[in-house]
């Protein structure tokens, strides 16, 4: 009898743990009133705290946007940092909602890990910075060079197929995150520090002596970085999809952050007006409210505000658009159609 | 008497299980037995179910995929084209490389500082005391990052070798020119064999001839050398006259290896500088030697304290007695207060060692790929497998910690007080 009632308390038990687990992560945010991201430990320009501690940069100002359309507030994000080591657990076990952190999306994070990629927002692709007084112009020069690489990343495996085609020989110094790998870098254990191109522009963006350092020309890999979340709540993985088509679309549209309220009262461009929410009920079937899409503009701007502010010509990062220009203007980056 | 032995058998009732002082215990740890291998069931099935909710299955195939990652420090062949499995096992060997020296290094230092802190030499003793302090009072993370960053800060990047025309180079290599230290590790001479005898792998593990062949010849070396020692000592207690036996210890020991040398065609592999770095050699990583040297120091502080409790455990009338033989201090300690000490210092020996064991896996704050490096972290991350990694490093870790304790408990058992 005791037994009975206790195969029935662990049954019971069981499935109201694997309940929780599947919870929608749409009415968890709500629920809480805030939306936890995945961001960077601090990699300047794409998610790092500024001097204030408050976080900026162009993979924090896409969390913004998913806050200010789920919750209508852009500022209710909280931060949480992670490694490489770190990031995909986080995003399994829940400790976060969104996993936006120069992500690179391949087959097996898809299927072995369990996880959706919903969107590049950024191409990119593999690099090696060295110093200038080195004497290397190409990544083939790098035969028996001491190579840093951040651990728990494609980069890793990328750089090992590098070295193997070309039949050359590297030495590896496995380093945890960015900022241990600039500081042996600088240090002089390594020769060479190779991640993604534009983490390296970031990186040598914060050294004192940056036109001591040259990236090399080589990009060794396809990296497209884009936000994460879990697999199997596919409503979830549409809102942040489309939160960031709606930012492209915004461009594509000539629809920016201070121009929003005059083009929504002025325009005869009915996907404007879905986008917008002022025709149809589009957001709402998202289970969001209808001007939700308008909220993630009004947030950071379009895709080229926001990548202009924090990574483009002029900033300190100084990223031409290339990959990630508008497919309008020859770049990759296209949103189907919002209709 | 007869009466009380007579007591009903045939009656047993479901009752008496609960009622029957005979029985209850029994019945309280049968159920409270069925209580806890049901909550560890519900645990695991627990996991189970919410694995599967993410798609995820318990499957350690992952062990038989290819890695595609790098290794620094190798001690079998290895490439980014072998298996998972293969870079577990070289991290295995990592940690156990370290292990093994630290607790060899560990034991010298640390015996050789708890004898010299009961020193009666003022100066000496209280400068053991400051080391003890010192070191078994910061934690041992940061001994370890203090070790490597001297290690890497202070030494000469491998481009100052280079001699510039007309110009002395900034560095130059040690020990006549067959050592160099660089900020990235230590390159040290590699010994080579011109003929090497091949091997074989046994289940992915590799299992080198060459290397068999001068582990047993050097160990059957030691055991006859053992066999002539020991045959002097019983002539000399049976007849009171000890034999010569230095030339032949001296053949027995070194001439085997050296003609094993000699048949191989052994030679050394010296580095020197080409390109980037020291090619050839072998590449003694600046996170190893930190490693090292930070579990030596720490550890040996602690076994010092140990080594000083057991002399102290040791009466005074014994080294009374041997100095009243005749015996001066030195030969005191070494013939008469170390062997009885050893009854007192092996176990809590044993559990520093265990220590040393287990904290080779802070190699992780200097990027030392020891088990925790390959299997807990790259070959984690790449593939996903937390769970497996995981339980699959607790069970390796779990299963060096008890060989360690059980051979030592073996050892303990050969110097406890024999009782005849």
């Amino acid at each position: 009898m005791k037994t009975t009632y206790l195969l029935g308390a662990i049954a019971a038990a069981t499935m109201v743990a694997g309940a929780a687990s599947a919870q929608a992560t749409l009415e968890a945010v709500k629920a809480r009133g805030e939306l936890i991201c995945g961001s960077n430990t601090g990699l300047t320009g794409f998610g790092a705290p500024d001097a204030n501690g408050n976080w900026a940069g162009f993979d924090v100002d896409l969390c913004r946007a998913v806050a200010a359309a789920v919750l209508g507030d852009a500022t209710k994000v909280k931060f949480v940092p992670t490694t490489g080591e770190t990031r995909f657990t986080a995003l399994q076990s829940g400790e976060v909602d969104v996993l936006i952190r120069n992500s690179t999306w391949t087959a097996s994070r898809d299927s072995e890990l369990a996880l959706d990629f919903v969107a590049v927002n950024y191409y990119d692709g593999q690099g090696f910075m060295v110093k200038k007084d080195l004497g290397v112009s190409s990544a083939k020069e790098l035969d028996g060079a001491t190579v840093c690489i951040q651990t728990g990343t494609t980069t890793e495996l990328n750089l090992a197929d590098f070295f193997k085609q070309n039949n050359i020989t590297y030495q590896p110094v496995t380093i945890a995150d960015d900022a241990e790998g600039q500081r042996q870098y600088l240090a002089g254990a390594c020769d060479a520090y190779t991640t993604d191109a534009s983490g390296l522009a970031a990186s040598r963006a914060t050294l004192p002596d940056a036109e001591n350092h040259i990236i090399l020309p080589e990009i060794i890999s396809k990296e497209p970085l884009g936000p994460v979340v879990r697999h199997g709540d596919n409503n979830w993985g549409d809102i942040v999809r489309w939160t960031y088509y709606s930012l492209l679309i915004a461009e594509e549209k000539g629809i920016t952050k201070a121009n929003v309220e005059e083009v929504a009262a002025s325009t005869n461009d009915e996907e404007v007006k879905r986008l917008l929410g002022l025709s149809g009920e589009m957001a709402v079937k998202f289970g969001l409210d209808n001007d939700a899409f308008k909220r993630a503009i009004l947030a950071g701007g379009n895709y080229g505000e926001i990548f202009a502010a924090n990574i483009g010509e002029g900033t300190s990062i100084n990223l031409a658009r290339g990959l990630n220009a508008l497919w309008t203007q020859g770049g990759l980056q296209y949103a189907p159609p919002f209709r | 008497m007869a009466l009380a032995h007579d007591a009903p058998k045939d009656s047993f009732r479901l009752s008496m299980l609960i009622y029957d002082t005979r029985y209850r215990a029994v019945t309280i740890q049968v159920f409270v037995l069925i209580l806890v291998a049901a909550f560890f069931a519900w645990l695991l099935n627990n996991t189970i179910e919410n694995l599967a909710i993410r798609g995820k299955e318990f499957n350690y195939g992952f062990l038989w995929q290819r890695a595609g990652y790098d290794i620094g420090q190798q001690l079998i062949p290895y490439t980014n084209d072998s298996t998972h499995f293969r870079a577990l096992l070289v991290g295995l060997l990592n940690t156990l490389a370290v292990a093994a020296l630290g607790c060899i290094f560990a034991t010298i230092l640390g015996v050789l500082i708890g004898v010299l802190r009961l020193s009666k030499n003022w100066l000496v003793s209280r400068l053991m005391t400051v080391y003890v302090e010192m070191f078994r009072n910061v934690p041992v993370l940061l001994w370890i990052l203090l070790a490597y960053v001297i290690l890497s800060e202070v030494t000469p990047s491998p481009r100052d070798f280079k001699a510039a025309e007309g110009v002395e180079p900034a560095a130059s290599m040690v020990l006549g020119g067959t050592v160099a230290i660089t900020n990235r590790g230590t390159n040290i001479p590699a010994p080579m064999v011109d003929h090497p005898l091949g091997g074989f792998e046994i289940g992915g593990i590799p299992v080198n001839f060459t290397v068999l062949a001068f582990i047993s010849v050097i160990v059957a070396s030691f055991w006859a050398n053992a066999r002539i020692l020991t045959a002097a000592r019983l002539k000399q207690e049976a007849t009171g006259d000890r034999p010569t036996t230095w030339w032949k210890s001296l053949l027995v020991l070194f001439v085997p290896v050296i003609a094993l040398s000699l048949a191989l065609g052994l030679h050394w592999d010296i580095p020197a500088l080409a390109g980037f770095n020291f090619k050839g050699g072998i590449l003694v990583a600046h996170s190893f030697t930190a490693l090292l040297v930070a579990l030596t120091l720490y550890t040996s502080a602690f076994i010092a304290e140990i080594v000083r409790a057991g002399i102290l455990a040791i009466s005074k009338g014994q080294s009374e007695a041997a100095f009243a033989l005749g015996l001066r201090p030195g030969r005191t300690m070494q013939l008469v207060i170390l062997p009885q000490a050893l009854r007192v210092i092996i176990p809590p020996l044993i559990s520093q060692y265990l220590n040393i064991t287990k904290n080779t896996s802070l190699g992780i704050a200097v990027s030392y790929l020891d088990l925790r490096g390959t299997l807990g972290g790259i070959s984690l991350n790449q593939t996903g497998r937390e769970l497996e990694c995981m339980l699959l490093m607790m069970a390796i870790y779990l299963t060096l910690s008890l060989t360690i304790s059980t051979l030592m408990n073996f050892y303990n058992k050969s110097v406890q007080l024999k009782v005849r």
